[in-house]
C-alpha cells in the first residue's frame, strides 16, 4: 500500500501511522453528553468499502485524511487535515 | 451415524461406500424459534449448545457462504487459558475445559492437542509480568509453570540462546495449552447440531433484519423471508454490516491479521511458542507445516490480505528467535478480518431491540473461545440472562465506562489492541 502525503508525495505505507477513523476530527463539545461521546470514541460505521481515515506521516509530521477502500486497499485521495471542512 | 474406530476399519475393508454426508441440506422453514446469523465456529457452537443444553432445536444457522468459510477456517489454531482479568479468566478457563471434553461431546476428532504453550520473556520486567500472569492462571484453577533459561532450553533447544539483543530469560509454560484442527471444530459442531435437528442453511445471505415495534420478527435473506422469535448476530468481522441492518452501530473496527504456513516438514516444533520481543508465535500443524503469525497491520480492512511491512516484521522476528526457520519455505499467507473491540475483550449480550442478540468483538482470539462462546450465547438466548462465565461481556460497558476489560493494559480505545 502506498499513500500520498499532501506535502511529500507518494510514499511507502511504512512511513505512516494509522490514527483511526476520520470521525476523530469532529470532536463533540465538552458538555455534549455521554451519548455523543460514546458515538465519538467507541461506535463506528466500520464500512466495508469506501472509508475516510486519518494517517500521520511520521517523517514530516503531516496529518492527512485519506479516502480509501477497505476492501481493495486502494487510496483514492488524501487531504491535509487543516483543509478538511469541519 | 456414529463414528468409531470399528466403523473406520469396516469402511476401509468394504471400499468406503458407507459414508454419508455429515449434515442435511435443508430448505429454510418459514419460521424458527431462533435464527443464528453466521455459520462459523461461534454460530455453530451456539446452535449445538442451544440444542444440547436447552433442548431448543427449532433453530436455523444462516451462512452466506459455506459453513466454516470465515475465520474458523483460517487461523493459527491456538487453544489456551492464560488470561488475567476477572471476567476473561473464568470464561477462557471454562472454554478450555469444554475443549478437553469436546471430542467425546461431538463424537468428532477435532485433533485437540495439548502440546503446551510457552510464552518467552526477555527481561526482568517481562518475567515479573509473566509471574503475575502465571499466578492468576493458577488462582483460576488452570496450570502455569515458570521456566528459567535452562528450563526453556530443555524444551526448545533450537532457539537462539546466544542472541545478545533479545536474550532469553525464561518462559511461562502452560501445559494444557495447545492447538486443534480448526476446520474439524466447525464440522464437528455442525454435525452435532444437525443431528439434533438444527437446520444449517448455506448460501443464504441475510439482507435485512425485520423489526416491528422494537421487537425482532425475522430476517430477509437471499432465499426469502424467514420469521423468528429471536435472532443472534454472530458474524465476527462482518458484525458492523449486519448490525447496521438493525440500525445499530457497534463499538467494533474490522482489522486485518496475517498468518503464514510453510511447506510440510518433519516434526521439529513440539509446542506453541511465542516470542516476547516482537510479534511472532508459531506451532507445527499435524501435516507438518509451520503455522505462524504476527500482529495486526493496524489499519481497518476487509481485504482478507495484508501488506508487506507486517510480513517483514514477522519473518524478522522468527529469524531472530529461531534462525533455523530460514530454511523453510513459506507456502501461503492470509489475512483474517478481526472484529476489534476498544478494550480487546468480547461482547455477548442482548441488543436494545427485543429478541436481538450480539456476539462479537473476539479480536484476534476467537478460536479458543469457540466452545465457551457458544455455550454462553446459547444460555443467554435460552434463559435471557448471561451465563456466569460471560457475565462481564456487556455491550454497554464502553458507554457507561463500567466493567471495561483491558487485558493488555493499553487503554480502552480503538487501535490500541
Amino acid at each position: 500500500m502506498r499513500i500520498t502525503c499532501p506535502l511529500c508525495g507518494t510514499r511507502d505505507r511504512r512511513e505512516f501511522t494509522w490514527q483511526g477513523d476520520a470521525l476523530a476530527i469532529h470532536r463533540p463539545a465538552r458538555d455534549a453528553g455521554p451519548e455523543a461521546w460514546d458515538n465519538y470514541i467507541h461506535l463506528r460505521e466500520n464500512p466495508a468499502g469506501k472509508t475516510r481515515d486519518l494517517w500521520y506521516h511520521d517523517p514530516c509530521g503531516t496529518w492527512a485524511v485519506a479516502e480509501r477502500d477497505t476492501v481493495t486497499h486502494a487510496v483514492h485521495s488524501t487531504t491535509l487535515v487543516t483543509e478538511v471542512p469541519r | 451415524m456414529n463414528y468409531s474406530g470399528l466403523k473406520v476399519i469396516w469402511e476401509g475393508l468394504t471400499g468406503n461406500k458407507g459414508w454419508k454426508p455429515m449434515w442435511r441440506d435443508p430448505v429454510p422453514k418459514p419460521e424458527y424459534d431462533v435464527i443464528i446469523i453466521g455459520g462459523g465456529g461461534h454460530g455453530l457452537s451456539t446452535a449445538h449448545y442451544l440444542a444440547k443444553n436447552h433442548g431448543i432445536t427449532n433453530v436455523a444457522v444462516l451462512e452466506k457462504g459455506y459453513l466454516g468459510s470465515g475465520n474458523i477456517g483460517r487461523n493459527t489454531t491456538i487453544v489456551r487459558a492464560n488470561y488475567v482479568l476477572p471476567g476473561n479468566s473464568e470464561f477462557y478457563s471454562h472454554s478450555l475445559k469444554l475443549w478437553e471434553g469436546l471430542e467425546a461431546d461431538l463424537n468428532y476428532n477435532v485433533m485437540h492437542s495439548q502440546r503446551g504453550l510457552i510464552n518467552l520473556f526477555h527481561s526482568d520486567g517481562q518475567r515479573d509480568a509473566f509471574v503475575r500472569r502465571g499466578n492468576s492462571m493458577i488462582n483460576q484453577g488452570d496450570d502455569a509453570i515458570l521456566l528459567d533459561r535452562e528450563g526453556v532450553r530443555r524444551h526448545l533447544p533450537y532457539l537462539d540462546f546466544d542472541n545478545t539483543r533479545f536474550p532469553i530469560y525464561g518462559g511461562l509454560l502452560h501445559p494444557r495449552g495447545g492447538t486443534a484442527r480448526h476446520d474439524a471444530v466447525a464440522w464437528g459442531y455442525a454435525r452435532a447440531a444437525d443431528q439434533r435437528g438444527v437446520d444449517l442453511i448455506q448460501n443464504c445471505e441475510v439482507t435485512g433484519i425485520d423489526i416491528t415495534d422494537g421487537k425482532v420478527t425475522g430476517v430477509q435473506t437471499s432465499r426469502g423471508a424467514i420469521r423468528a422469535k429471536k435472532v443472534a448476530m454472530i458474524v465476527a468481522g462482518r458484525s458492523s454490516q449486519v448490525a447496521a441492518m438493525a440500525g445499530m452501530r457497534l463499538p467494533i473496527e474490522s482489522h486485518v491479521l496475517q498468518a503464514f504456513v510453510t511447506e510440510g516438514l518433519k516434526p521439529v516444533i513440539d509446542h506453541v511458542v511465542s516470542f516476547g520481543m516482537g510479534h511472532f508465535y508459531i506451532s507445527q500443524s499435524d501435516k507438518g507445516g509451520l503455522v505462524f503469525g504476527g500482529d495486526l497491520d493496524f489499519y481497518s480492512s476487509y481485504a482478507a490480505r495484508g501488506n508487506l511491512p507486517m510480513v517483514e516484521h514477522v519473518m524478522e522476528a522468527g529469524m531472530t528467535l529461531m534462525p533455523m526457520i530460514g530454511k523453510a519455505k513459506v507456502l501461503r499467507s492470509w489475512g483474517g478480518i478481526m472484529d476489534m473491540s476498544p478494550d480487546g475483550s468480547p461482547i455477548i449480550d442482548k441488543a436494545h431491540i427485543d429478541g436481538l442478540y450480539v456476539n462479537c468483538g473476539w479480536n484476534y482470539g476467537g478460536f479458543k473461545a469457540v466452545p465457551a462462546s457458544g455455550y454462553a450465547t446459547a444460555h443467554l438466548l435460552a434463559t435471557g440472562t448471561p451465563h456466569e462465565t460471560a457475565a462481564s461481556f456487556r455491550l454497554d460497558r464502553f458507554r457507561t465506562g463500567r466493567g471495561i476489560m483491558d487485558e493488555e493494559g493499553t487503554g480502552s480505545q480503538h487501535n490500541l489492541h
